[in-house]
């Protein structure tokens, strides 16, 4: 039996329907990411998770608990904000400790489980520190010991990271992913990068429009899309509409055929490859490791990546160059 | 080729137009707040100095203590009391009060345009204050005032058999109630508007009671805003003369009404006695303005 299941959600704010018949179900200890972009309805349902909102229709249970109507108090269940939402006028101890003197633990209990968590998140010798002498970083994981020793049974991160800095990110979001291991914390993560749903994730759900788009393993989402919106969502595909398709690879489909940028070779233009498509570089951008090419076939231009290992393996532009794309790295999508 | 423009030289022309420059704008700049700085000097600065100097100095401009000895006598003691009993009342009347519908109007999930309208009538009523204010507290309130009137009639209540009356400590503070409770609403409103719903989320999701919100977050958070606020009120009301005057006359003992007397050249006129006394009310009133400035920066610096 699944640990969070939610079946049928429906919300509707007004007139705007912004949950549409959302069904889940995860198992316990899970690490379940809402990917998608503003306003496709994550936060929504992870508020009403959280029983900050109401369901318009639907149900949430964990294990055999219906807790649609419950009050956030009797949940159990953490969450983690954005924008951290620490209590200003508390430091660091005062806030951690205070989901624990809402249970009237005794202050015994309160200082050793505040320092096992202040030492699980690394914020020792910032005990008495004020929210506002902190950094981004330290915040957070002050709001993420706050959230984690109450022991809750499910943690909600809403964007914990988005408002911090690239590698401030990096390193709380691996922070996160191993102590959610290590406690066997059931989670939901939810966010806009895909780039931290594909790191951190055991299944992405990928939101758009309040529907679930698609739902799956992280590697068979970014491999496997099922439709349109989550090619371009999930990388930079290339996605060839039905003329296109049949022009340059001579295929007949109905929807969009898809070809993830790093699975097309380029192959020198005297290449005597069977199937090879004639091209010629247009342009280059550099991301680092990846060099990206944008080149032109038959009047439809292709984003293809290459790994950047030196110089020279740069190719400039109006360079002429044969294209090889096998058939089992186009997908055809919705 | 290191060629970065720091490693350069700087052409001491160019450094001196820069300046020439900057030197320019800043007196631009200066040139627009000059109004307000001639402003305060004229009307702020220079009457409070003279009134400093003035109130160590007899009638004949010589040096005397004798006008500080006399705040001290039991008439003038007994208006600082009034006043800041008057004054204190008021304040925090108009703070209870002003917060209050500041936070129905605010978080109380009211219709939206209740904010607005209470907003605009807040910022008309703090101003309502002096000769038409007391008047229209007098028609309505006075011993033949409509709503005196209503009620011994529609009501079969007689308000001034009670032994209430407009002209005394009470009627008094009523009347200041009417711009101070406004002003409050005014004053606390961004503070409210501070409270993030994170806060409270925050703190249901760890298992407190709206209860615990309030004792524990919200009101430490907005208490300095609060006190702050009250302070000013307590000071507006202090230096508060046209209304008292306008109302109850010389009826009752405060100090701005008895400063009026010893300036307006009447019997009493003491000009030097005048200077102390409002020497006494700048202390006052400054102290009180001190402690909000004080407050209002602890609030804020909690909040970055």
């Amino acid at each position: 039996m699944a640990f969070l299941t939610i079946a049928n959600l429906h919300k509707r704010f007004d007139d705007h329907v912004v949950v549409h018949d959302f069904n889940m179900s995860i198992e316990q200890g899970e690490f379940i990411t809402f990917l998608g972009p503003s306003g496709c309805g994550k936060t929504t349902v992870l508020r009403m998770i959280a029983g900050f909102e109401t369901p318009t229709s639907g149900a949430i249970t964990v294990g055999k608990d219906d807790i649609t109507h419950l009050s956030p108090q009797k949940r159990g269940i953490g969450m983690v904000f954005q924008s951290y939402a620490l209590f200003p006028n508390m430091n660091v101890t005062d806030n951690i400790a205070f989901g624990l003197k809402m249970r009237k633990l005794s202050s015994a209990d309160i200082s050793r489980k505040v320092a096992e968590v202040i030492k699980l998140v690394e914020l020792k010798g910032k005990e008495n520190h004020y929210p506002h002498e902190l950094s981004g970083g330290q915040r957070q994981r002050v709001a993420l010991a706050r959230a984690l020793v109450v022991e809750p049974r499910i943690l909600l991160l809403d964007e914990p990271l988005s408002a911090l800095d690239a590698r401030i990110r990096k390193n709380l979001r691996e922070q996160i992913r191993d102590i959610q291991r290590r406690l066997g914390l059931t989670t939901i993560f939810v966010t806009h990068d895909q780039e931290e749903a594909l790191t951190m994730s055991d299944r992405i759900f990928v939101m758009n429009q309040g529907r679930v788009e698609q739902e799956g393993r992280a590697e068979m989402v970014y491999t496997q899309p099922a439709t349109e919106f989550v090619a371009r969502f999930m990388g930079n595909y290339n996605l060839l509409g039905a003329a296109d398709a049949h022009k340059l690879l001579g295929l007949d489909i109905q929807g969009h055929m898809a070809i993830r940028p790093e699975s097309i070779h380029v192959l020198d233009a005297s290449a005597n490859q069977e199937g090879a498509l004639d091209a010629t570089i247009r342009q280059h951008q550099l991301l680092g490791s990846i060099i990206r090419y944008q080149v032109e076939s038959q009047g439809i231009t292709l984003q293809v990546d290459r790994l950047n290992r030196t110089a020279s393996d740069l190719m400039p532009a109006g360079t002429a160059v044969k294209l090889q794309i096998s058939r089992d790295d186009m997908r055809e999508v919705r | 080729m290191a060629t970065s423009s720091e490693s350069l030289p700087q052409d001491p022309a160019s450094s001196r137009g820069q300046t020439r420059k900057g030197l320019t704008l800043s007196s631009f700049n200066w040139l627009g707040v000059l109004p307000f700085f001639l402003f305060a000097l004229m009307f702020l600065i220079l009457p409070t100095l003279t009134l400093m100097v003035g109130a160590f100095q007899d009638a004949n401009g010589h040096f005397t203590l004798a006008n500080i000895g006399k705040l001290f006598d039991s008439n003038i003691l007994s208006a600082y009391q009034i006043s800041i009993e008057v004054s204190a009342a008021s304040a925090l009347g108009g703070s209870v009060i002003g917060m209050l519908l500041a936070l129905a109007a605010i978080q109380g999930g009211l219709p939206q345009w209740i904010r607005p309208t209470l907003m605009t009538f807040s910022g008309v009523a703090s101003n309502f204050a002096g000769v038409p204010l007391s008047f229209a507290f007098l028609s309505t309130l006075g011993r033949m005032g409509l709503v005196t009137v209503l009620l011994r009639t529609y009501a079969d209540i007689d308000l001034y058999g009670t032994g209430f009356t407009i002209l005394s400590f009470l009627g008094l503070t009523l009347t200041y109630l009417y711009f101070q409770i406004p002003l409050m609403v005014l004053i606390v409103t961004p503070a409210i508007d501070g409270l993030r719903a994170e806060w409270r989320e925050a703190c249901e999701s760890l298992g407190g009671s709206g209860f615990h919100y309030w004792w524990h977050i919200a009101l430490p958070i907005l208490w300095p805003s609060i006190l702050g606020s009250a302070l000013l009120l307590f000071a507006n009301a202090f230096g508060a003369v046209a209304t008292a005057y306008a109302l109850t006359g010389s009826s009752l003992n405060i100090v701005p009404i008895l400063l009026y007397a010893q300036i307006r050249g009447d019997v009493l006129h003491d000009q030097n006695l005048g200077y102390a006394l409002a020497l006494g009310m700048v202390v006052i009133t400054g102290l009180s303005n001190a402690g909000y400035i004080w407050l209002r920066s602890r609030a804020e610096r909690g909040r970055e």
